[in-house]
């Protein structure tokens, strides 16, 4: 199965919509509910990460009996120092990203946390690519 | 104890009433969106003074049957919406963080 969601720049107010349909097919689906709530996790950080950061991007999601993969692929600055990005704390939010409760610089660490295997590709001034995976197993 | 003994026990205003029969295992408290997604456990109550959209999100992401919103914070418009459509109960306290907390506690632990 395989579904897209479109990703808006600074939309923050349909923030979670992709997670919020993804948890109720895996719902449907009987996955357990330990997995559904690591995969909205991901998800929802991944989403966040993309409105706050990028100028827009999509999200693709294949959802089959063992696994879901999810591709969230931005248009935007990019990430000049993936280590960086990855270590808890760090955060390149903006002041009003920040007031929301965002920028807490633990983002990326709660989709590795919530992950099976994460693979991040960006390049700086083109964009960013998470993909995430998720064993139902 | 369930969303509404919480209510009458720490006098809360109720702003929409959904799970109010909803067992509450436990509290969360923060006021930052990813530590509620990351560390919060289904079942808990979260206290926050953030109140916006997003908070509903995160609660129904996370099956939080109700957040309090402390110190007489006003929810946007769009966020009482959102909690209406997603089935979760948003709560305010006249009360600050630390107060909410403390009675939480007593009442749970």
């Amino acid at each position: 199965m395989h579904y897209s969601f479109d990703i808006e720049r600074g939309n923050f107010a349909d923030a979670g919509q992709a997670s919020s349909s993804v948890k109720r097919l895996l719902k449907q689906l009987g996955v357990a509910p330990p997995n559904i709530k690591r995969t909205v996790v991901a998800l929802f950080e991944a989403e966040i990460n993309a409105i706050a950061h990028a100028y827009g991007g999509k999200i693709d999601v294949d959802i089959d009996d063992g696994k879901i993969v999810m591709v969230v692929a931005d248009q935007g600055p990019g990430i000049p120092n993936l280590d960086l990005a990855m270590q808890e704390g760090w955060s390149t939010a903006s002041p009003q990203v920040r007031e929301m409760g965002y920028g807490a610089g633990m983002g990326l660490p709660n989709i590795r946390k919530n992950t099976d295997e994460l693979k991040i590709d960006t390049e700086v001034g083109v964009g960013t690519t998470v993909t995430m995976t998720v064993y139902f197993a | 104890m369930t969303v509404k003994d919480i209510i009458e026990k720490l006098d809360l205003q109720c702003l929409n009433e959904a799970n109010l029969d909803a067992e509450v295992t436990g509290a969360y408290a923060s006021d930052l969106l990813s530590d509620v997604m990351g560390n919060a456990r289904s079942g808990q109550v979260w206290i926050t003074l953030q109140t916006h959209k997003n908070v509903t999100a995160i609660a129904s992401l996370r099956d939080l049957p109700a957040v309090i919103i402390v110190r007489g914070g006003v929810p946007d418009d769009d966020m009482l919406e959102h909690a209406r459509d997603e089935d979760v109960c948003i709560l305010v306290s006249q009360d600050a963080t630390f107060q909410v907390c403390g009675k939480l506690y007593e009442i749970l632990k």
